[in-house]
């Protein structure tokens, strides 16, 4: 008789969900925890080259995070595992899944942002301070890169403008610039592989960067940033081409004039200062008019690319007045 | 050389060919490919006729050091044709997964991309020579004749490193090691040809 057989397992002994899932978060802290406490003992270096980045230091700490209204709605998420898997990010190698095998080595504590060039008063800020500044926010953007691949990611974080804001920038200021992390030691694969200049420069106009879309980020679905996605800060742009969304960064420029950017320096002629998504300018190499959105079956991945990477509404007027086809 | 080393031989040769594209199956099969299958089996494909064919450049310079590895010229066709295979594998990969079969796309793409011109004028150099492979035709061409043809090769070969070059971003130096080696085994030809001569003849 199976009927009113009474249950091995006490309703009170069983693991409220919650708890279970903090069991999980306690074990992957634990071991964090004790992975760091050996890096410590062993040579923080070589112990680091043989974890994977999902368990260095701060990679997946919860955030918290609250809605809003500029998120993108009606795309389907590009999977946590995609999105920290196929990256580029050079100082880490030139391949796709290269980031997530290297950037564990880079250390994301602790971490200072200096401010300087045109403020009233040069300053650092620390990461831990910047996470509290104002509330993170969860945004989903369409992410379109040069190479004509796209995805849709959960970024966290809050517009750049609030941050520019604590800067005190002089009215002179019309341009600023981001300048990435950046050790030959650690990042040996930015020289072994290309023959890039480092750091790893990139640049905004004022009005772009003051634009509420473009994003101070700290994290993607719900977590701090992994290594390989520009841990433990870096700019999301959405309605440019991915590069000029630059990761990891430790200092902000303001400038009067334009700054050069990595990639415009490496090919000013593939990869414009501007570089806003425009299916109607070709890449000297390839079509820009369409995309292949990571993650869906292959014969259903083409899609068409959309002026401004579909965000023309809140940034088409930026540019008002320019030939676009000049200042790709 | 004897018999059963030889078919020993070439059976390892075969599995070192088919090694890539056992990768991509077992890939494909078990969700492998990363985040990008289409990237992989391109890339992948692109490589593996790059390596082949740049291995079947190595057996002439390699024979003309010694005699004794004269039977490497047993495992040229089997290398010409493996790297001809995979050189088709990755221009279809380009008709199906990046042009999507249109015809326009394609014309457009060959004309303006400099890349996909190199790209497709290396398949087209290695055509010919897969097609007059055969024991047949060799004899029908005369020797000759057939090996004028097959110097082909060399061009295929330096286009499809100009392919390579090409498509990488300005800076990366990825394609940089098989650029020299085949530098050094196309230079080796003119040079060894001018040793043997410059040597008074012993036999």
């Amino acid at each position: 008789m199976l009927i009113g057989k009474p249950s091995d397992i006490p309703s009170s002994e069983i693991t409220p969900q919650d708890q279970y899932l903090n069991r999980r978060r306690f074990m992957r802290e634990a071991l964090t925890t004790s992975v760091a406490a050996g890096a410590a003992a062993l040579g923080a270096g070589r112990l680091a080259e043989i974890l994977s980045p999902s368990v260095s230091v701060l990679a997946g700490t919860k955030l918290e995070t609250v809605k809003s209204p500029l998120t993108t709605t009606g795309e389907q998420l590009t999977s946590f595992e995609d999105v920290t898997h196929y990256n580029n990010f050079y100082e880490f190698g030139v391949d796709k899944d290269q980031p997530a095998k290297n950037a564990g080595l880079l250390p994301v504590r602790p971490w200072t942002v200096r401010v300087e060039g045109k403020v009233k008063q040069p300053k650092t800020f620390d990461i831990d301070t910047l996470l509290k500044l104002r509330p993170l926010e969860d945004r989903v953007y369409r992410h379109r890169c040069v190479e004509a691949w796209s995805m849709v990611i959960p970024w966290v974080g809050y517009s750049l403008s609030e941050f520019i804001r604590q800067c005190d920038p002089l009215p002179s200021a019309k341009y600023i610039q981001f300048l990435s992390y950046y050790d030959t030691k650690i990042e040996k694969w930015g020289t072994s592989e290309t023959s890039i200049v480092w750091p790893y420069s990139e640049g905004l106009r004022m009005d772009e960067a003051m634009n509420p879309l473009t994003l101070l980020t700290f994290g993607l679905y719900g977590e701090a940033l992994p290594n390989q996605n520009g841990a433990p800060l870096r700019i999301v742009v959405p309605w440019k081409y991915g590069f000029k969304s630059a990761k990891s960064i430790v200092a902000v420029r303001f400038l009067d004039k334009q700054p050069p950017t990595t990639w415009n320096d490496q090919g000013p002629n593939e990869y414009g200062f501007y570089s806003n998504v425009n299916p109607n300018v070709d890449h000297p190499r390839w079509s820009q008019k369409t995309e292949r959105r990571i993650g869906l079956p292959f014969y259903a991945q083409r899609r068409t690319t959309l002026m401004f990477n579909g965000y023309g509404d809140q940034v088409a007027s930026l540019y008002n007045g320019m030939d676009l086809r000049r200042n790709f | 050389m004897k018999r059963p080393i030889l078919i020993a031989l070439k059976i390892l040769a075969w599995l070192a060919c088919l090694w890539p594209l056992g990768w991509l199956i077992w890939g494909a099969v078990t969700d492998n490919l990363g985040a990008d299958q289409v990237h992989a089996i391109t890339f992948t494909t692109g490589l593996a006729t790059l390596h082949i064919l740049t291995i079947s450049l190595a057996i002439t310079p390699l024979r003309r050091l010694s005699p004794r590895l004269n039977w490497l010229i047993k495992f040229r066709r089997l290398l010409g044709l493996f790297a001809f295979f995979y050189a088709s594998l990755h221009l279809l990969t380009y008709i199906a997964l990046y042009a999507g079969f249109d015809v326009s796309v394609m014309a457009a793409d060959i004309a303006k991309r400099r890349y996909i011109t190199a790209g497709v004028a290396a398949w087209l150099l290695l055509l010919p020579l897969a097609a007059t492979s055969t024991n047949w035709a060799i004899r029908k061409l005369g020797g000759k004749r057939w090996n004028r043809l097959h110097k082909l090769v060399y061009v295929a070969a330096v286009c499809g490193v100009i392919h390579y070059w090409w498509q990488v971003k300005p800076g990366v130096r990825t394609p940089l090691t098989i650029t020299v080696v085949l530098a050094v085994l196309l230079l080796a030809r003119p040079i060894q040809e001018w040793m043997q001569r410059s040597k008074p003849r012993l036999v």
